[in-house]
């Protein structure tokens, strides 16, 4: 992290063996330069979930000394746990890192977007238009995303490089092959990249560099007694913007987040963790995939390829 | 990252990268899903899911094929369309899968995948046998340089999990990878469906004593395809926080580098040293093949991205002109006028392909003539670039041997290069002008002006034409003889007449005072390749170590005229390659078996017929026919006569005699 005085360490000696969790970072670090130097304005697309958070770490290790040179963008659905919000400022301020925020609200303030009827309407599908509003107004032509092609099948498939057609639209049809190394970002204007360093991870690979980096995470991924409602067979925060309907019975737990996303839509976990390493050993032990907790996934099998065509993150 | 801090076996365990590549119904989808569901790398929603849709379906069985296939369309079709990465982990080691569709049309995926791999998958359907697929993944994978190759016979069910039918498809495949370039080959039984030898070693093959797949992914030694001595850093970008510190960030290609070492900038071509190698972690002594660093250099010297720091007496070759093998990628084929982008390492160029030496049949391997590539076509061209490239050729080095064009008006990559060596001097370019292929006098060139460049680097940056090393150049030879040098290869079956056209054409040509030599098989074998048999690994030596004589006399100005059955076409494609275009006139002497055999001039027709001589071309050996050959004889309707001043009259057509 910045705050260590690297002047001040030994010298690094080490084997030539190269273990994957090195190679992995090195491959991130990579492609973050590949951004830096392919790209006019590139933005780190940052939702305070871990993928994001080690993304930011992964920056300020690829430029460093120097600051990373690009923004944080952070599109706020208006949805998001007070903790990641306080999580997300403190992160920036400690890297010196310019934070955008832009807001799902304005857009439908701004009738870009309609809010669903009805109780408790989920913003995630909105912020897609938000967030291609943002690029557009930005003039970005690069955002990274942490998106993992462990997560789902259709992300099995994506590039590090994605190209994305004016539309802000992803063709699954017609991707560049990616060879090598060689990442080609060249596009036409009013197009752009979303790039996913993180492609080769998996969720294991996050929690173990989180340990190994002690990279610190916002408390909603450790347990703690909160207020909640199940619904659907999914265990949601009570908050402003999820309130229990007629017939719901509130309760409080011990809960922590898997991943974190909206609060009408993150799944939480009963868990007794209280460390990175408590969470490991659950993570290994796991039968359900983080994003089983995600009630945005299960309307079909096709869920993801949907959104993604649409633009989705 | 901080050095191994504690004992945590995660942070100890390496990872390998590897390809499968079969057809819609060899069971690779099910391979995959067997291997992720055995070694419990599938969570419950994901089984759930597919239970479901193996239901919705109306499968009878949970179809773990549905694990892989990832997006809607494919599901629909059953077909897997495009390159989809897969992971899983077993305490041992970290698993990459890049898994590739089989499809004909699907090359461009298969070598995408097999980019990155360190080994690779290729399923055979045990009922089906060796397929002409099955071949062409081989091919691609040898093409691509993996290290490892795992022939996975599946299906082992549904042939009784019969020996025979094992044995049979190792042997076929067995002989025919002896064409190719692979470094380890790995046979294995299996059946993904029952989970036989996938994961579990299988109850139903007590015949088989070998190791399981995954037993073998977790063991098979990774990084054979790093390359270790040569320090290659291209430079990505810059990192300047303040005026006191200028740092090149870069991954190191290959090779390593230390503290204080002469390092060279390309092409600049001035030197400095090494001052520090920094990240975030802390400074480093030395960086590895494969690490992310920042290096700072002693002094001012103009680096930037798209230049290569290098160490000071390993340089990688600098020119604007090479040659290459290119994998078209595109629905819009190769166009030769057009000025695509290249990208290599770091550094971006404009390129023309200034010629498609030949089009690879991957079915057959032959090679044909071609003005152009198409989608998913492979051959060899001769590339031309704006700016020069510092290159290794892709054998030796991944890292620097890789390229990709990419189309300038879509923007989309159109295809993928590797790169074999410079452009040897063609019959063109070989007249006289010195400067072939090596633009780089200009690049290295500007090293002359710079007062700190070493001189000697910069020759060994330029190191122009190759035949240059030779102390008199051939074609000062070629002058005095009066003649060009050329190789005449005459191949066909035993008994078909190629000695005898040769010994009349070098009559002719010695009479008129060529300069010229004969070499022939039984001569060769009697002496040079006396430690050599008729087995088909024997048979491509003995053709390489011919090709690698007719090329010193060829170099000497001779005209060598070489008669070898030479029956695999990828061994006549070896001897061509070490020659300059224009160099070797394949010349087919063609005559049935039946006809051969009536005259067999050596018994040797009957000596395979009482069972004497094994291997026997025609009779119990494949003969490999050119499908292009430069000169086709047909010994049946030709005479001898007729057949020499054919000979002669190609050479005068092709000006390699005066008139």
């Amino acid at each position: 992290m910045p705050d260590s005085a690297p002047a001040a360490l030994p010298l690094q000696r080490h084997s030539h063996r190269r273990t994957h969790l090195r190679q992995l970072e090195s491959e991130a670090i990579y492609i973050m330069r590949e951004v830096a130097a392919q790209f006019e304005r590139p933005v780190l697309l940052f939702s305070g979930g871990k993928d994001s958070i080690v993304m930011v770490h992964l920056a300020y290790k690829a430029f460093h000394p120097a600051p990373f040179p690009f923004p944080l963008l952070h599109i706020d659905t208006g949805h998001n746990f007070r903790e990641t919000l306080d999580y997300r400022d403190w992160l920036a301020k400690k890297h010196g890192a310019e934070l955008l925020v832009r807001t799902v609200q304005a857009s439908i303030d701004a009738g870009r977007v309609q809010e669903e009827p009805g109780p408790n309407p989920s913003r995630n599908s909105l912020q897609t238009t938000t967030l291609l509003d943002a690029l557009r107004e930005l003039k970005a032509d690069a955002a990274f995303g942490g998106g993992r092609r462990d997560e789902e099948k259709a992300r099995a498939k994506e590039r590090f490089f994605s190209h994305r057609d004016v539309f802000g639209q992803w063709d699954p049809k017609n991707q560049r092959p990616e060879l090598w190394n060689l990442f080609n970002g060249r596009k036409n204007p009013g197009e752009h990249f979303r790039v996913f360093p993180l492609s080769n991870w998996t969720e294991m690979d996050v929690w173990q560099y989180i340990a190994e980096e002690q990279i610190p995470l916002p408390s909603l991924y450790f347990t703690h007694e909160r207020e909640v409602v199940v619904r659907d067979g999914v265990v949601l925060a009570v908050a402003d913007c999820n309130v229990v309907l007629p017939g719901e019975r509130s309760e409080t737990r011990r809960v922590r987040c898997r991943t974190i996303g909206d609060i009408t839509c993150t799944g939480l976990w009963e868990s007794t963790a209280t460390s990175v390493e408590d969470i490991i050993r659950e993570v290994a032990g796991a039968r359900v995939t983080e994003r089983g907790g995600r009630a945005d996934d299960r309307r079909s099998d096709a869920a993801m390829e949907d959104r993604k065509k649409q633009g989705y993150f | 990252m901080t050095a191994a801090r504690t004992a945590n076996p995660y942070l100890e365990m390496d990872l390998l990268r590897f390809s499968t590549a079969g057809s819609v119904d060899d069971g690779k989808s099910t391979l995959i899903g067997r291997l992720l569901y055995d070694t419990k790398s599938i969570f419950e929603d994901q089984l759930e899911a597919i239970e479901r849709t193996s239901k919705q379906r109306g499968e009878g069985y949970v179809n773990l094929a549905l694990l892989t296939d990832g997006l809607r369309a494919e599901r629909e079709q059953n077909i897997t369309i495009d390159v989809a990465y897969r992971y899983f982990a077993t305490p041992k080691r970290k698993f990459i899968i890049a898994d590739t569709p089989g499809h004909v049309q699907y090359t461009r995926n298969m070598v995408t995948g097999a980019s990155t791999a360190e080994l690779a998958i290729v399923l055979i359907d045990a009922r089906k046998g060796v397929q002409t697929q099955s071949k062409r993944h081989g091919f691609i994978a040898s093409l691509l340089r993996i290290p490892h190759i795992v022939i996975a016979v599946n299906k082992m069910d549904l042939v009784g999990w019969s020996e025979d039918t094992f044995d049979a498809i190792v042997a076929e495949y067995t002989e025919f990878a002896e064409k190719l370039e692979v470094g380890d080959l790995t046979f294995i039984p299996m059946s993904a469906l029952l989970g036989d030898n996938v994961v579990d070693k299988s109850t139903h093959m007590p015949w088989y004593d070998g190791g399981t797949l995954l037993h073998h992914l977790e063991t098979v030694n990774v990084g054979a395809s790093r390359n270790m001595v040569d320090f290659r850093f291209p430079v990505q970008t810059v990192v300047r926080p303040h005026q006191d510190f200028r740092g090149f960030a870069g991954r190191v290609t290959s090779g390593t580098v230390t503290v204080g070492e002469e390092i060279i900038a390309l092409p600049s071509g001035r030197t400095s040293r090494v001052k520090e190698i920094v990240t975030a972690d802390g400074a480093y002594d030395e960086a590895v093949e494969g690490e992310s660093v920042v290096v700072t250099i002693e002094d001012e010297i103009d680096i930037s991205r798209g230049d290569m720091i290098v160490r000071s007496r390993n340089l990688p070759t600098v020119t604007n002109r090479f040659d290459a093998m290119l994998c078209w990628m595109s629905a819009e084929p190769l166009d030769p006028s057009m000025r695509y982008i290249i990208l290599h390492t770091t550094r971006q160029a404009q390129a023309f392909v200034n010629e498609v030496i030949y089009r690879i049949d991957v079915d057959t391997l032959h090679r044909e003539d071609s003005p152009t590539l198409g989608l998913n076509e492979i051959g060899r061209v001769d590339i031309t670039t704006s700016q020069p490239l510092f290159w290794d050729a892709y054998a030796r080095n991944h890292g620097t041997g890789s390229f990709v064009l990419v189309h300038p008006h879509t923007n989309v990559t159109v295809a993928a290069g590797m790169i074999r060596g410079e452009v040897k001097a063609a019959p063109r370019h070989a007249a006289g002008s010195p400067a072939t292929g090596a633009a780089p006098a200009a690049a290295a060139g500007t090293s002359g002006a710079t007062p700190s460049a070493s001189p000697d680097a910069a020759q060994r940056v330029s190191p122009g034409v190759v035949w240059d090393d030779w102390n008199v150049p051939r074609p000062e030879r070629e002058a005095r003889n009066g003649h060009r040098a050329a190789v005449l290869w005459f191949t066909g079956i035993s008994g078909s007449g190629k000695s005898t056209i040769a010994r009349a054409v070098e009559r002719r040509l010695f009479a008129r005072g060529c300069s010229t030599m004969l070499l022939d098989g039984d001569q060769l074998r009697h002496g040079l390749n006396g430690d050599l048999g008729f087995a088909p690994a024997d048979r491509t030596e003995n053709i390489r170590r011919a090709g690698e004589v007719a090329r010193l006399f060829f170099e000497q100005g001779s005209l060598v005229l070489c008669t070898f059955v030479s029956p695999y076409a990828v061994d006549r494609a070896t001897v061509r390659s070490i020659l300059p275009e224009g160099g070797f006139v394949e010349i087919f002497v063609d005559c049935d078996v039946e006809t051969a055999r009536r005259r067999d001039p050596k018994g040797l027709y009957a000596k395979a017929d009482e069972g004497r001589i094994t291997n026997m071309t025609g009779v119990s050996a494949p003969y490999e026919a050119p499908s292009s050959p430069d000169l086709l004889i047909d010994t049946r309707t030709s005479s001898e006569d007729e057949a020499v001043e054919r000979v002669i009259a190609y050479l005068r057509e092709h000006r390699i005699l005066g008139t």
